[in-house]
């Protein structure tokens, strides 16, 4: 399977400091693919690079097998879409803030969007479960709507590579599951490849086929969930201490917190 | 209702509104006239008093009205999209201060008559970009527009500004400081037709370009960042448009001195007529703007009459209080 992304020795940061070190990835076209590692570790840093917010400062990127620097914004836009942790809060038309997403197909000078843009926007809107929610203000709706509308909204700029930071951060457990099930069937049905960021590392492990553990501005591990949520790793990443097991019916890995009174007493390595 | 008819019904509705402003601006003064009166002086020809204050005094003003009135709201409008703050224009971020403070430097160095009125307009320009740029690189910190800074800032600017200014009436010889004192009260009065025909083509030049980045102007509504994840060049397209709003808003200054406000009011206005897309808030502020301070003139010209208002008055009074409003309601853009 060829690379949608590759990313080749790549350093960068702000002003003077290097906030990434000599990063090397490369995701497969129709890859499921989560970020995770403590705060402050680079992972948003490293989604600003590939975005085009932050410049390299050494190494390369390519998409489609292309230099990522020579994609003008309107070319890039239309291949990798970004979802972040929240919606700027906005008296928008739901619809209307879906259509954004047909922004890069645009000309300077078309100044009206095309049945084609609404046709793309409601196909969107109802893959996500938000199209009767089109004639709403995004100020009315709940969190976890406002990221759905938002996912409806990067996928009418049809992309290839679907950024997601910490989409689903701020959402209870039943809509992180749903935003997350819709993920899946996109990467299965539209072969949409996918990158997150993610906190919670039992989803990650649950989601995704390939993770990346990150800790200081490089890359500490990647390889398959069972190989980067091993305790050891985990527990030298984020400096804390878990359990980790298998979750009995997808057989994926699962991570469990252990608190430091339970240790202290000694029933720590009793139950282990 | 498709945004098409609802951009026309709006646009029709404000052209209403301008046609309105114009006509009763004609008609009221330290004379009046009725509507069959103006039409029957016209028709007269010139040579007639009446038809001198007409075409000769309140013409110019309302052709002046409607370039400065629309110049700034559209470049409060402009200012607003980039900043994401509805509290911002050119004169709570000190742009029309430094352009002022540019101006007043012109007319004590004597440089206006060495180098012809056009250094007027061009010293509005230059002092409203070098503060707008100032501004935003002050209050932008790690690539985070803090949004606070920045209207501080822009009010710390005027205030620097405006003492520079008294420093300056206080050593300006007599004629100099007659005519700075004049401008900065802010008012329409501009006896160099030459001056009221390059603020008419600034402000339409600026409404032309602002429609280049109506587009842009929605995407930034989200953020820099995110208008960059839209394919925008966030960093590019916000330099062409402080420039834009720099060019109204100099040359506002340069000709009609500190007029405040009308780039709050205004824009605020048209969001809750016609909502946020910029596809329609530009034209609708440019519209809104040149009525509202064509309006704004007539009253500050009739309300004391035979004596009159600097325009500055109404529209500070009425701009300072929706400024509270606005900021009680905590409206976002």
């Amino acid at each position: 399977m060829p690379d949608i992304l590759n990313i080749k020795n790549l350093s960068c940061g702000y002003g003077n400091g290097f906030h990434l070190h000599k990063i090397n990835l490369n995701l497969p076209i129709g890859s499921f693919t989560g970020i995770i590692g403590p705060n402050g570790s680079g992972k948003t840093t490293l989604f600003k690079a590939i975005s085009g917010i932050l410049k390299p400062k050494e190494g390369i990127l390519l998409l489609q097998a292309k230099n990522i620097a020579h994609f003008s914004y309107k070319e890039k836009a239309k291949h990798i879409a970004v979802v972040s942790q929240s919606v700027a809060v906005d008296s928008v038309r739901v619809e209307d803030f879906v259509l954004m997403g047909r922004m890069p197909y645009h000309s300077r000078f078309s100044f009206f969007e095309q049945k084609e843009d609404y046709e793309i926007a409601h196909r969107y809107m109802k893959l996500t479960g938000t199209y009767h929610l089109k004639d709403k203000l995004m100020t009315q709706l709940s969190g976890g709507e406002q990221q759905l509308v938002d996912i409806a909204r990067a996928l009418s700029q049809e992309p290839d590579l679907l950024l997601l930071d910490e989409a689903t951060s701020h959402l209870d457990i039943g809509h992180q599951v749903q935003i997350l099930n819709l993920l899946q069937k996109l990467n299965n049905d539209l072969k949409i490849s996918i990158l997150m960021i993610i906190h919670d590392l039992n989803l990650a492990g649950e989601y995704c086929d390939f993770l990346v553990m990150m800790n200081k501005g490089s890359i500490h591990i990647k390889g398959k969930p069972e190989e980067v949520l091993h305790y050891r790793h985990i527990e030298k990443v984020y400096n804390t201490l878990v359990v980790t097991d298998t979750n009995p019916i997808s057989g994926k890995p699962i991570v469990l917190l252990v608190s430091e009174n339970v240790h202290s007493r000694g029933q720590f390595s009793k139950t282990v | 209702m498709l945004p098409k008819l609802k951009y026309l019904f709006v646009l029709f509705f404000l052209l209403l509104f301008l046609l309105f402003a114009f006509i009763v601006s004609l008609m009221f003064g330290e004379v009046s006239f009725s509507l069959n009166n103006i039409v029957g002086i016209l028709n007269s020809g010139e040579g007639n008093l009446k038809y001198a204050i007409l075409m000769k005094i309140r013409l110019p003003r309302i052709v002046l009205g409607i370039a400065v009135g629309g110049s700034l709201s559209l470049s409060g409008a402009i200012l607003q999209g980039i900043y994401r703050n509805p509290l911002v224009e050119p004169y709570t971020l000190g742009i029309s201060g430094g352009a002022a403070l540019a101006v007043s430097l012109v007319i004590v160095s004597g440089l206006e008559s060495f180098a012809s009125a056009l250094a007027l307009p061009l010293a509005g320009f230059t002092g409203s970009i070098a503060v707008i740029f100032f501004v935003y690189f002050f209050s932008v910190q790690r690539g985070n527009l803090q949004s606070n800074n920045m209207l501080l800032t822009g009010v710390m600017i005027s205030f620097i500004a405006s003492s520079l200014m008294m420093l300056l009436m206080a050593v300006a010889s007599n004629q100099g400081l007659r005519s700075i004192i004049f401008w900065t009260m802010g008012s329409l009065d501009e006896p160099n037709i030459l001056l009221i025909k390059i603020a008419l083509t600034a402000s339409f030049t600026g409404l032309f370009f602002s429609y280049f980045f109506a587009r842009d102007l929605n995407a930034l509504r989200l953020g820099e960042e995110k208008a960059v994840h839209l394919g925008v060049n966030s960093t590019q397209t916000i330099r062409f448009l402080f420039i834009i709003a720099s060019l109204l808003t100099g040359i506002s200054v340069a000709v009609a001195g500190i007029i405040g406000f009308v780039g709050l009011i205004i824009p605020h206005m048209m969001r809750l007529l016609a909502g946020n897309d910029y596809r329609i808030l530009l034209l609708s502020s440019f519209l809104g703007g040149a009525g509202f301070l064509i309006l704004s003139d007539t009253l500050a010209r009739t309300i004391i009459s035979p004596n009159e208002l600097p325009v500055g008055v109404i529209t500070g009074i009425v701009g300072g209080f929706a400024f509270m409003i606005i900021l009680r309601k905590k409206y976002t853009i």
